[in-house]
């Protein structure tokens, strides 16, 4: 499983940094960027989903 | 129109709605569900013109169109505001692009969460001497005023400490905010000679700011570069009246709601109690369900929206509450469901005017419902509905609640 977040969508309403602080970092601006490369270990992926049905602005997509 | 018109009670809420009557947030909830089925976006003739989206769909459309709408107004009021778009009167929240986002880089990074969690114990030590200075009242079985007395105090502290502005102006603070958010009845010279006095304190905040600099927000915006050069000193005092403004009711409201829901769920407060670990899930449904903001914004032209006429310089209500109750975007969205996991509400806005502050909202809420359910495990209205009081205008929340203290520790 891959996360990924779209910049340009992105507002910074942090709920995917709340809720899997292992997967998703915050900038200065307070904006969510991906840890690493994005790869989800499989012991995340509820965590991966949670924090995807969470985002106001739809900016977080898995690829599988 | 004059104002005695204006403020004639509503009678029909498809049509003539009013935000200001003082029966729309009692009865908001009932409201905006009953728009949502027959008219999804409501029109007024008050304040020359207003329009009230009730679905999710409608209300997100209008967030992400700044080609339509503009910002330069974002409280709906019966004169237009005087400074034009793209910037407004407080950047950036009433600023549109492109000039928008190079206001909103200047704010964001002291708002992200990195820079707001070291405020926590200091918002916990706050919490706590206000439910201190309530012992004597609970001990002596007397109501408190949950919402007047503790989370009205909460954000108001907060602000002038990050502001650097002297505590003691805390009753002049609140007075401002009052006077901007609830005082739209007021004649157009009245709010502009109350804004004013508004203006000039903050002028007289910046100026000492100049003579004595020290590490606060104030300080920092003083400091900081916009298209290289110094702020303006009206810049940054639109920006301060904004964190000010913003900052202290939507916050109130929010802490006051969800007290009043755990005052009327005692099943929900009980289960709080017990696993406070579930308080950070329960807040997103408390600012789902409660959400207290509705922003506003103005047609910036004349243009059909979903076979509405929207003609220029209309205002619209943007209602964030109402598009966090539609059913077809949150399943048994007339419930609140403390544990409910995914949750996608809309509570802090949508697009490019997510609220500044939300990281700061959501850790004095967390720790305003973790301290006061610590301190009073059992608590319920005391009286009857009728003894709360509802604010009016576009800030939704109890403004005087009395509570009764069921069960109290310490």
């Amino acid at each position: 499983m891959q996360i990924h977040v779209d910049a340009e969508k992105c507002q910074g309403h942090n709920r995917c940094y709340a809720l899997a602080p292992e997967l998703f970092d915050v900038d200065d601006y307070g904006n969510a960027v991906v840890i690493g490369d994005g790869s989800v270990p499989p012991e995340l992926e509820d965590r991966a989903r949670l924090a995807l049905a969470n985002c106001p602005e739809f900016a977080i997509t898995i690829s599988e | 129109m004059t104002s005695t018109e204006d403020f004639t009670p509503v009678v029909d809420w498809a049509t003539d709605f009013d935000h200001a009557d003082p029966q729309y947030n009692r009865n908001a909830h009932a409201i905006w569900a009953e728009l949502r089925g027959t008219c999804p976006v409501a029109h007024s003739e008050r304040y020359g013109g207003t329009w009230l989206p009730t679905t999710h769909e409608y209300v997100r459309e209008i967030a992400y169109d700044t080609e339509n709408f503009t910002s330069r107004g974002v409280v709906v009021e019966k004169s237009l505001p005087l400074e034009p778009a793209p910037i407004g009167g407080a950047p950036p929240i009433t600023s549109d692009p492109p000039f928008h986002i190079e206001a909103r880089k200047l704010l964001l990074p002291p708002f992200a969460p990195k820079k707001i969690e070291p405020w926590e114990p200091e918002i916990r030590k706050l919490c706590n001497g206000l439910l201190d200075a309530m012992m004597d009242n609970v001990a002596q079985g007397k109501p408190i005023d949950a919402a007047a007395d503790y989370a009205k105090r909460i954000p108001v502290n907060v602000i002038a400490r990050m502001l650097g502005f002297p505590l003691k102006d805390e009753e002049l603070f609140l007075e401002f905010v009052h006077n901007v958010l609830e005082g739209i009845d007021d004649e157009p010279e009245i709010r502009i000679e109350k804004f004013e006095r508004l203006t000039q304190y903050v002028i007289a905040q910046i100026e000492d700011h100049y003579a004595n600099p020290r590490d606060d927000l104030t300080s920092y915006l003083m400091s900081v570069e916009l298209f290289g050069s110094k702020l303006s000193v009206e810049h940054v005092g639109g920006s301060i009246i904004l964190l000010l403004i913003a900052g202290i009711d939507t916050t109130w409201s929010a802490i006051g709601s969800s007290l009043w829901h755990l005052a009327n769920n005692p099943e929900d407060l009980a289960r709080l109690v017990a696993d406070p670990s579930l308080i950070p899930t329960a807040v997103e449904e408390f600012l789902r369900v409660y959400a207290p903001v509705t922003m506003a914004r103005l047609v910036a032209k004349d243009h059909d929206f979903h076979g509405c006429p929207m003609k220029v310089d209309e205002w619209v209500l943007l209602p964030f509450p109402a598009a966090n109750l539609d059913p077809l975007v949150f399943p048994d969205a007339d419930k609140v469901i403390i544990d409910r996991a995914e949750n996608r509400h809309s509570a802090f806005g949508l697009g490019i005017h997510r609220c500044l502050g939300s990281n700061l909202a959501r850790l004095e809420l967390t720790i305003a419902i973790q301290e006061f359910i610590a301190r009073f495990p059992s608590f319920e209205i005391a009286g009857t509905e009728d003894d709360v009081v509802w604010s009016v205008g576009q800030i939704r929340g109890p403004r005087e609640m009395p509570i009764q203290v069921i069960d109290s520790r310490i």
